[in-house]
């Protein structure tokens, strides 16, 4: 038996039409922003389509399509996968631990053959997915309770604690917090929030004394870069001042002294927002940055909108976990947070990110075209 | 259900709304921030990525040439060709200087070098291989061109000297830069650079260096350089113009020859210095190229100290060339006058000591002016016991001696002129009349530069003006070049009847037959000179030796050899030129620095470079004018 709602007869619509109720203006955004990222590519490389800008064209195109392919996918069916893809998640961070590939001093890449995949990002998706299938098998009165909240910290805790044995800091405390903001939403009690802020307070002497060496000279580079200017606050000093400099009209389309003359680190990937303030200076920055605001502002929308707990705890989710990515790659470029491997979403060049987010924005499309089907708590439709 | 269920979808709306609200204020802060970084502090970012990516580089500005009165060049800029290796383009760097090797020399120690070099810098940086290359050199490095591949030519600016050896102490030299020479001025420190290290290159240094210029060029990030931005050529160093004729320098030079001695010929009525000569010389190129250690050891080794700038630093007895002082002092202060008879036994007995003439057998009856012709040293021993040494110093040092000039150059020695105060303050020892009397010989305590020597003979011969030596024709105000004023010059005030008397004694030097350099007269009608000679004894006569008979000079080690000297002025009537020869260990001053004196004085007057000189024309004029009224 189904449930209605608003006194409109649900049937099953065909693949066309489900294809044609898709969110075209989100996909418009997407593009748009992913446009950006071409651009941005092509002038990295010194005014060449090669060798990024070609290769984040091709990724995006497949990103595309498996987002389509995961948008027409009913939400029951991602829910019922939800737990299975956080068993995945954790395998393949797992694998990485006994054959990852390193890089910059860290396991975070497993070799496919045709892919370098990185697990963490595959484990933000999956996590945020098995997080609003808990959540949503969850009684309202049952979320106030502790042996309620045991499973989910669980969920949380096991991966952020292996990314950050890779070690990634960085990654993990966005786990953390992607799973805070999960926590939130599904309405979990404000007091439980207000402990445990005073048990992370309290814990912060003893993270400090286990952070590894470069992780807290980042911390003390994020403080005082100038006391370092050539060695670890050279990334930071580098890119305020490709970014101050560009001013309000920015220095030109492929003009950027301090990109082009390589004066700026990972300019195609976690620096490439500095290279678009540099070059098209303060006005390019609020323009992308106001494409972002809309990207948010389309997810919450969606989340808002979806009458299942499933679908608007995965939709919310979705849109935090992208907000968190572009949020702190920006404020890290511009200073505001100590530099963690992080790169903005939709515009810099990679492979697992792209392809991660545009799944992620499979999802809320998902979500969105499934606003209006109920969902019961083991998951099924009646 | 329903409630609970729209009560769950409440819920998640007050909290996502929150949330949402939460993440608009971080986007906020981050255009906030944006505006902070791109809006507010955009200046001083704009500044620092130019500071960047904008490296400046000075030009070294073209050192300003140094030419003598005649404008003929004696320290130029020549073009100094490098070759150049540029590692980048190499594909074996071994190989190529391996076939570099073929066409110059590398020697191991350079080639190590070179390979350090190379490994010290960034690969698109060139690496010195050699400096100073010839012509023909270069020529064929060009021709092999193809086969040499990251080997360039690069041409900068080397100082040379054409006529280095004869001038060499006036002009000093350029050298590398040393840690102690750096003011904070930029350009020292920039590769290559020379600095004035001694002589007039030394004292003029900042003139001659003139104003750097400079390149602004775009680097990267690992410093190569992309485009030249801006460039603004240096401004050339200025010509520095001296009082010398280095014609004259160069007879003086050939002149003393292997002896070790100095010549200073000066312009009687202003100072300016015409010759200011020393020998042996050293070669200031090899200076400007960087000496070699050999040759450094070889020029400390020797015993007549090439490096040493005789004219100014050299500090000899004047000997017989003193007396015109001696006899001034005692024609003022009124103890003899030019009828005043001394007898010459060849000897005088002064209490315990007995004090020779340099003629054993004694002059008879002398007054003064033959007592300076025939330089009788008995009469300027009765004459100092009458006039006392302090007269005799205080006249000395009215006609420039026992004093720095301040002349330009930076080793200049002020002699020593011995006064009774002197002698207590210094050796703690009282004064004794024997003292006098060796020092109215110029021996003794006395000692005097060769280049004061000149100054008095000028001060005698231009009729008592107060001259002062300068070698340039311009004084340095910092690193510019203002002409120089030719002052009123202070009269010495020396009694003209007195100062005839003495020339008088000077012209019979040369002129009378029995004068002690008769031998050495010009023989031209109107260019005659007078003179004195000066034979000052290095070591002491024993009485064993004066009883055998004085072993000849020429039979003595060198260091035990007597010092010739010549003071000389010409022509006669209103002199213009005044000379000191001083030869050290050169033997009797009127057959070895006379002849010297008189060449010099000779090729001057035939030269008569009066009309275009620098600094005489005014004063020249000026004197000519009051002649004539």
């Amino acid at each position: 038996m189904s449930v209605r709602y608003g006194g409109l007869s649900r049937t099953e619509p065909s693949l066309g039409d489900k294809f044609l109720r898709l969110n075209w203006g989100l996909v418009l955004l997407i593009l748009a922003t992913a446009s950006i990222g071409f651009a941005m590519l092509y002038s990295a490389a010194n005014g060449n389509i090669d060798p990024w800008a070609t290769r984040q064209m091709a990724r995006l195109s497949v990103g595309m399509v498996a987002m389509f392919i995961v948008a027409m996918i009913d939400l029951r069916f991602w829910l019922r996968l939800a737990y299975p893809a956080y068993a995945v998640g954790l395998l393949l961070l797992a694998a990485v631990e006994v054959r990852g590939i390193s890089g910059m001093g860290a396991q975070r890449w497993l070799d496919l053959g045709f892919f370098q995949l990185q697990p963490s990002e595959v484990m933000k998706v999956s996590l945020v997915m098995a997080l609003a299938r808990y959540f949503h098998g969850v009684e309202m009165e049952d979320i106030g309770r502790i042996p309620y909240l045991i499973i989910p910290v669980a969920m949380i805790a096991l991966p952020a604690a292996m990314v950050l044995r890779q070690p990634d800091l960085g990654t993990a405390m966005v786990v953390a917090m992607i799973g805070g903001a999960m926590f939130w939403i599904a309405g979990v009690r404000l007091w439980m929030f207000a402990a445990v802020g005073v048990a992370v307070l309290a814990a912060l002497p003893v993270a400090w004394q286990n952070l590894r060496g470069y992780q807290r000279q980042r911390i003390y580079t994020f403080l005082d870069p100038e006391s370092d200017p050539l060695g670890a606050g050279y990334h930071i000093i580098q890119s305020k001042i490709a970014l101050g400099s560009g001013g309000v009209f920015g220095k030109g389309f492929l003009q950027g002294t301090q990109s082009n003359l390589n004066f700026l680190p990972e300019k195609q990937t976690d620096f490439i927002f500095t290279m678009l303030a540099e070059e098209f200076g303060l006005l390019g920055g609020l323009g992308t940055l106001s494409l972002y605001l809309l990207l948010v502002v389309y997810g919450i929308a969606i989340s808002l909108r979806c009458r299942s707990q499933f679908g608007r705890l995965l939709a919310f989710g979705i849109t935090t976990s992208f907000f968190l990515y572009m949020f702190i790659n920006i404020a890290m470029v511009m200073g505001l947070v100590p530099v963690v491997g992080m790169p903005l979403p939709l515009i810099s060049y990679g492979g697992t990110a792209m392809l991660t987010v545009l799944i992620g924005f499979g999802l809320l499309m998902s979500v969105s075209l499934h606003r209006d089907t109920y969902i019961n708590r083991r998951g099924g439709s009646s | 259900m329903h409630r609970r269920h729209n009560d769950q979808q409440r819920n998640f709306t007050r909290r996502a709304v929150i949330l949402a609200g939460g993440q608009t204020a971080l986007m906020g802060v981050l255009a906030a921030r944006m505006y902070y970084l791109q809006v507010t502090e955009a200046d001083r970012y704009a500044l620092l990525s130019d500071e960047n990516r904008i490296n400046m580089r000075l030009l070294q500005p073209t050192r300003g040439v140094i030419v003598d009165r005649f404008g003929v060049p004696l320290a130029i800029n020549r073009q100094n060709y490098r070759v150049l290796i540029t590692s980048e383009n190499t594909p074996d760097i071994e190989q190529t200087l391996e076939s570099l090797g073929y066409i110059i020399p590398i020697s191991a120690d350079d080639r190590t070098r070179i390979l350090r070099d190379i490994a010290k810098r960034k690969n698109f940086v060139p690496v010195t291989i050699r400096e100073f290359l010839e012509w023909e050199e270069v020529a064929k490095i060009e021709v092999n061109a193809p086969d040499l591949p990251g080997i360039s030519i690069d041409v900068g600016q080397r100082r040379f000297y054409p006529d280095g050896v004869s001038a060499a102490h006036v002009l000093g030299y350029v050298a590398s830069v040393s840690p102690h020479d750096l003011t904070g001025d930029p350009l020292l420190e920039t590769p290559g650079f020379r600095i004035g290290r001694s002589g007039l290159e030394k004292k003029y240094d900042l003139a001659l260096r003139g104003r750097a210029g400079a390149s602004q060029f775009e680097v990267n990030a690992v410093g190569r350089v992309i485009r030249e931005l801006e460039r603004k050529e240096g401004q050339v160093g200025q010509e520095l113009v001296l009082t010398l004729d280095i014609e004259l320098q160069r007879l003086a030079a050939e002149k003393l020859g292997e002896e070790s001695g100095a010549v200073v010929l000066i312009d009687v009525q202003t100072g300016a210095l015409l010759a200011l000569t020393s020998t042996p010389s050293f070669d200031p190129n090899a200076f400007a190229e960087g000496i070699k250690s050999a040759q450094w050891q070889d020029l400390m080794d020797n015993e007549r100290a090439p490096l040493r700038d005789k004219t100014i630093a050299g500090e000899f007895p004047p000997a017989s060339t003193f007396k015109m002082v001696v006899a001034l002092a005692a024609l003022e202060a009124g103890v003899i006058d030019s009828e005043t008879e001394f007898f010459c036994s060849g000897s005088l007995r002064l209490g315990d000591g007995l004090f020779h003439c340099w003629k054993r057998q004694g002059h008879g009856r002398v007054k003064l002016v033959r007592g300076i012709r025939e330089s009788c040293d008995v009469y300027f021993y009765e004459v100092s016991r009458r006039v006392g040494i302090d007269r005799i110093a205080a006249m000395a040092r009215r006609f420039g001696l026992g004093a720095k000039f301040d002349v330009d150059l930076p080793s200049e020695r002020p002699g020593l002129i011995p006064t009774k105060a002197w002698k207590q303050a210094v050796i703690g020892e009282p004064w004794v009349t024997g003292e006098t009397l060796i020092a109215a010989i110029g021996q003794g305590y006395v000692l005097s530069t060769p280049l004061q020597l000149a100054i008095m003979t000028a001060r005698i011969a231009n009729g008592k003006k107060a001259l002062r030596p300068f070698l340039t024709r311009d004084r340095a105000e910092d690193a510019t070049l203002v002409a120089r004023t030719n002052d009123d010059l202070p009269d010495l005030g020396i009694n003209q009847r007195d100062l005839d008397i003495v020339r008088q004694g000077m012209i019979e030097v040369v002129t009378h037959k029995s004068g002690t350099a008769r031998r050495a007269a010009i023989g031209v009608e109107g260019m005659e000179m007078a003179g004195k000679s000066g034979t000052a004894q290095v070591r002491r006569i024993t009485m064993a030796e004066r009883r055998t008979g004085i072993i000849k000079n020429d039979q003595r080690p060198w260091r035990d050899r007597d010092h010739a000297l010549f003071v000389a002025y010409a022509p006669l009537e209103k002199p213009r030129y005044a000379v000191a020869v001083v030869v050290e260990h050169g033997g009797g001053g009127s057959k070895v620095a006379a002849p010297i004196a008189r060449d010099l004085l000779r090729e001057a007057q035939i030269r008569d470079p009066a009309a275009s000189a620098p600094g005489t024309t005014t004063a020249a004029r000026g004197s000519s004018a009051t002649v004539d009224s």
